[in-house]
C-alpha cells in the first residue's frame, strides 16, 4: 500500500511540545478546479501552517468549501470534476498517482456542515473509523472512544449512554459527537466545512472552544460564513470571493487592517 | 400601514372573512372525496375478496361436506318419513333449490343416490370422510400403501385431499426462489445505488426494473424449456420439472421486485453517511456495506418480504415448470406442485360446490391468510427496526 511520506515533526506523538507550531505543512500551488466547463477555483496558491487555525471566509458560492474537500480528495467522488494544479502535504504531491486516498483520509478528517453520525449506537461511531483500520482489540477500542469523547468536550454527557443510538443526541452534541469520530483515528488535520452553522449560540460556543483545545494537537481549517467566528477561533484567515484567493493574512490583520479594499467591505459587512 | 390604521373600520370588516363557508370550492371538494371512496374501495375489495373466498369453504370448516364414497343411503319408500332438512343434506341441495324442486325431481336424485352407492368400491377407506382436518393434515395409511402417507389424490375412488404434499411444494419453490433471487437483488442494488457511476446506473436500472414487465408466463415458459435443460445437464437429477427448477425460475420474477424496492431503500440514504464514513478512510464499498446498507435494512427487509409475497402467490411460472406432481417430499430435485398451480389446474375441473371444489377454495383462503400474516408481521419487524435506527427504542 503506497504511503504518503510526511515530515517526522507530523508522526511524533501528538502530545509533544509544540515546537513545529507554525511550520508550513500543506502547500497549494495555482490550483484550478473545473465542474465541467465551469471553472470553480481560479489558480489558487496557499499555504497552511502546522497546528494554526486557518479560516475561509467569503459568500456563499466562492469555493471556499470546494477547496476544503480538494484537501482530503472528497472532491474526487463527484462526476465531471478536473483538477489542475497541486496540492501538497508535507512535500507530497496528495494527487500523485501513488497517493493512497484511504490513507489519506484518515490522516485528514473533516466535520460537515451538517452533523451527520451514523444510525449507530454513539460508540459505534467512535469506534467506526477506529476499527475501519484495523483496531479490534476490545479494550483499547473502550479506551480509544473514552479518549475521543473527552477529546470532544462530550464524554461527560454520554458516558452513562455509550450504547443509545446517536441520533437520539441533541444537534450540539451530534455534532461534538462527529468531531470525536473525526479526532478518533488521530488525524494530522482536520477540515471543518462550517461546523457551528446549524447550532444554536450556546452549542456554536462549545463547539468553538473545543476547536481552540483541539488546535493544541491539530492543523485545523474551517470554512465558515460567521465572521465573528473567526475571527474569535483563526489564527491564519483567506479570504475567497468567485473562485478567487483575495487575501490571506493572519486573522487580525484581515479584520483589523485588511490590504485590498474588497476584503474590507466583506468583513465589514457591506458586501456579500 | 398608515393608511389602515386611519380606516379602522373597512379593516375590521375584513376578518369577517375568516367565517367558514365563504370561500367554496366544488371541484376540489368533489375530487377529494372521490379520491378518499377510491381508497376506501381498495380496503373494502381487499375484505370482500377474502370473505367470498372463503365463504366457499365455510361447509367445509363447518364439517358440513361428506365426501365418503360410500354413504348411508335412504331408500326411496323412506322419502315421506324422513325430515326435509335431513333430505335436503342428503341430496347436497340449497335450501332454495330444495324447494324449488318438485317430488319427481326429489326422488329422481334420489335414486341416482342408490345407484351411485350400488357402484361403490368395495375398499375399508370408502366410509371415510376425506374432508375431515386429521385427512387434510395428518398421513393416514390408505388401502394399498405400506405406511401413513400425505396423498394429494382429488380425483380417485377414494378422494384423498391432503394438502401438506401442496404446503411443502409452495415452501420448497419460494425458498429456492428467494436463496437465489435475495442475493442477486441486493448485490445489484448496492452497486447500483452506491457504487456504479450514473452512466451505467441510467441503463441497468431500468433493464433490471425492465424484467418485471416481462409475463411470468413467458418467464415460465423459459424456465420450462432452457432452464430445465440447462440444470439438468449441470447438475444431472432425475426429474427434468422440479422445485428447483420451479424455484429458479420464480426467482427471476422476483429479482426485479426485491432490486427496485431494495435500490430505492439504498439510495434514500443520506448521502452525507457515505460522506462521513469515506472522510474516515473507508472504502466504497465499506461505505455501502458497513453504513448504507444498516441504515436501510428497514427497507431491505420490506423488499425481501415482497419478494417472499410474489413468490408464494406466483402462479404461472410453478405450473408450468415445476413438475406438478404432488408428492411428499424435501427433496428439491423432485417433481413438485404448489398451492397455486393446484388451484389454477383443478379448479376449472371441479363441480361446483363439491367437496374438491370446497378444498381449492380452503388452500386459496389458506394462501391469503398466510400472506397477509406474513405481512403484518414484517412490517411489525420494519417498525421496530426503524425505532432501532432512529434511537427511540
Amino acid at each position: 500500500m503506497p504511503e504518503i511520506s510526511l515530515p517526522t515533526t507530523m508522526l511524533t506523538d501528538v502530545n509533544a511540545a509544540p515546537a513545529a507550531r507554525g511550520v508550513p505543512l500543506i502547500t497549494i500551488e495555482n490550483l484550478a478546479l473545473y465542474y465541467g466547463a465551469t471553472k470553480a477555483l481560479k489558480n489558487i496558491s496557499l499555504t497552511l501552517r502546522e497546528r494554526v487555525v486557518t479560516a475561509f471566509i467569503g459568500p456563499s458560492g466562492c469555493g471556499k468549501s470546494t477547496l476544503l474537500r480538494c484537501l482530503n480528495r472528497m472532491n474526487d467522488l463527484i462526476d465531471n470534476v478536473r483538477i489542475e494544479g497541486s496540492v501538497k502535504i508535507g512535500g507530497h504531491d496528495i494527487y500523485g498517482a501513488d497517493v493512497d486516498v484511504i490513507e489519506l483520509r484518515k490522516r485528514v478528517g473533516m466535520v460537515f456542515q451538517k452533523s451527520n453520525p451514523f444510525p449507530k449506537s454513539i460508540f459505534e461511531n467512535v469506534a467506526y473509523g477506529l476499527r475501519l483500520h484495523g483496531m479490534r482489540d476490545k479494550s483499547s477500542l473502550e479506551s480509544s472512544v473514552e479518549e475521543s469523547l473527552r477529546g470532544a468536550a462530550l464524554w461527560d454527557e454520554v458516558k452513562d449512554r455509550l450504547h443509545a443510538s446517536a441520533l437520539g443526541l441533541s444537534g450540539g452534541q451530534q455534532q461534538r459527537l462527529c468531531i470525536a469520530r473525526a479526532i478518533a483515528i488521530k488525524p494530522e488535520i482536520i477540515l471543518m466545512d462550517e461546523p457551528a452553522s446549524a447550532l444554536d449560540p450556546i452549542a456554536t460556543a462549545r463547539v468553538e472552544e473545543l476547536i481552540l483545545e483541539l488546535k493544541e494537537n491539530f492543523t485545523i481549517v474551517i470554512v465558515t460564513h460567521n465572521m465573528q467566528q473567526a475571527a474569535r477561533i483563526s489564527d491564519q484567515t483567506a479570504f475567497f470571493y468567485l473562485g478567487e484567493l483575495v487575501e490571506y493574512d493572519a486573522t487580525t490583520k484581515i479584520f483589523t487592517n485588511p490590504a485590498r479594499k474588497q476584503t474590507e467591505d466583506y468583513v465589514t459587512g457591506r458586501f456579500g | 400601514m398608515s393608511q389602515n390604521n386611519n380606516q379602522t373600520k373597512p379593516d375590521r370588516q375584513v376578518w369577517t372573512g375568516i367565517k367558514r363557508g365563504q370561500s367554496w370550492h366544488p371541484v376540489e371538494w368533489v375530487a377529494e372525496k372521490l379520491i378518499f371512496l377510491v381508497s376506501l374501495t381498495a380496503i373494502v375489495m381487499v375484505f370482500l375478496i377474502f370473505a367470498f373466498v372463503t365463504r366457499e369453504a365455510v361447509p367445509l370448516l363447518l364439517g358440513q361436506i361428506n365426501s365418503a364414497a360410500t354413504q348411508t343411503v335412504i331408500p326411496l319408500a323412506d322419502m315421506d318419513k324422513t325430515p326435509p332438512e335431513v333430505l335436503q343434506a342428503y341430496l347436497e341441495l340449497t335450501p332454495e333449490q330444495f324447494a324449488s324442486m318438485d317430488r319427481d325431481t326429489k326422488l329422481l336424485l334420489m335414486q341416482t343416490k342408490l345407484d351411485a352407492a350400488k357402484e361403490a368400491p368395495d375398499d375399508k377407506d370408502a366410509r371415510i370422510n376425506t374432508t375431515e382436518w386429521r385427512y387434510l393434515f395428518l398421513p393416514y395409511k390408505w388401502t394399498g400403501y405400506e405406511q401413513p402417507s400425505f396423498i394429494w389424490q382429488p380425483v380417485s375412488t377414494i378422494k384423498k385431499y391432503n394438502i401438506v404434499p401442496l404446503i411443502v411444494g409452495s415452501i420448497k419453490a419460494t425458498v429456492v426462489a428467494l436463496l437465489f433471487a435475495v442475493p442477486l437483488a441486493l448485490a445489484a442494488a448496492i452497486y447500483v445505488s452506491q457504487l456504479a457511476r450514473p452512466k451505467f446506473k441510467e441503463v441497468i436500472k431500468p433493464a433490471i426494473e425492465l424484467l418485471s414487465g416481462v409475463p411470468s408466463v413467458v418467464v415460465g415458459f423459459f424456465a420450462l424449456i432452457v432452464i430445465a435443460t440447462v440444470l439438468q445437464k449441470t447438475f444431472g437429477y432425475e426429474s427434468r420439472l422440479n422445485a428447483f427448477v420451479a424455484g429458479i425460475g420464480l426467482g427471476f420474477a422476483i429479482i426485479p421486485v426485491v432490486f427496485s424496492i431494495a435500490e430505492d431503500a439504498l439510495t434514500s440514504v443520506p448521502r452525507s453517511f457515505t460522506q462521513a464514513a469515506l472522510a474516515l478512510g473507508a472504502s466504497r464499498w465499506q461505505a455501502a456495506w458497513q453504513v448504507v446498507l444498516p441504515a436501510a435494512i428497514p427497507g431491505v427487509f420490506a423488499a425481501i418480504v415482497l419478494g417472499f409475497g410474489r413468490a408464494m402467490g406466483e402462479t404461472m411460472i410453478v405450473l408450468l415448470a415445476s413438475g406438478n406432481a404432488s408428492i411428499m417430499s424435501w427433496n428439491l430435485f423432485d417433481s413438485a406442485r404448489t398451492i397455486t398451480a393446484t388451484i389454477a389446474a383443478e379448479m376449472g375441473e371441479v363441480v361446483a360446490g363439491g367437496d374438491h371444489y370446497r378444498i381449492l377454495f380452503l388452500i386459496g383462503s389458506l394462501l391469503f391468510v398466510v400472506t397477509f400474516l406474513s405481512n403484518m408481521a414484517a412490517q411489525m419487524v420494519m417498525e421496530r427496526l426503524k425505532k432501532r435506527l432512529e434511537g427511540k427504542a
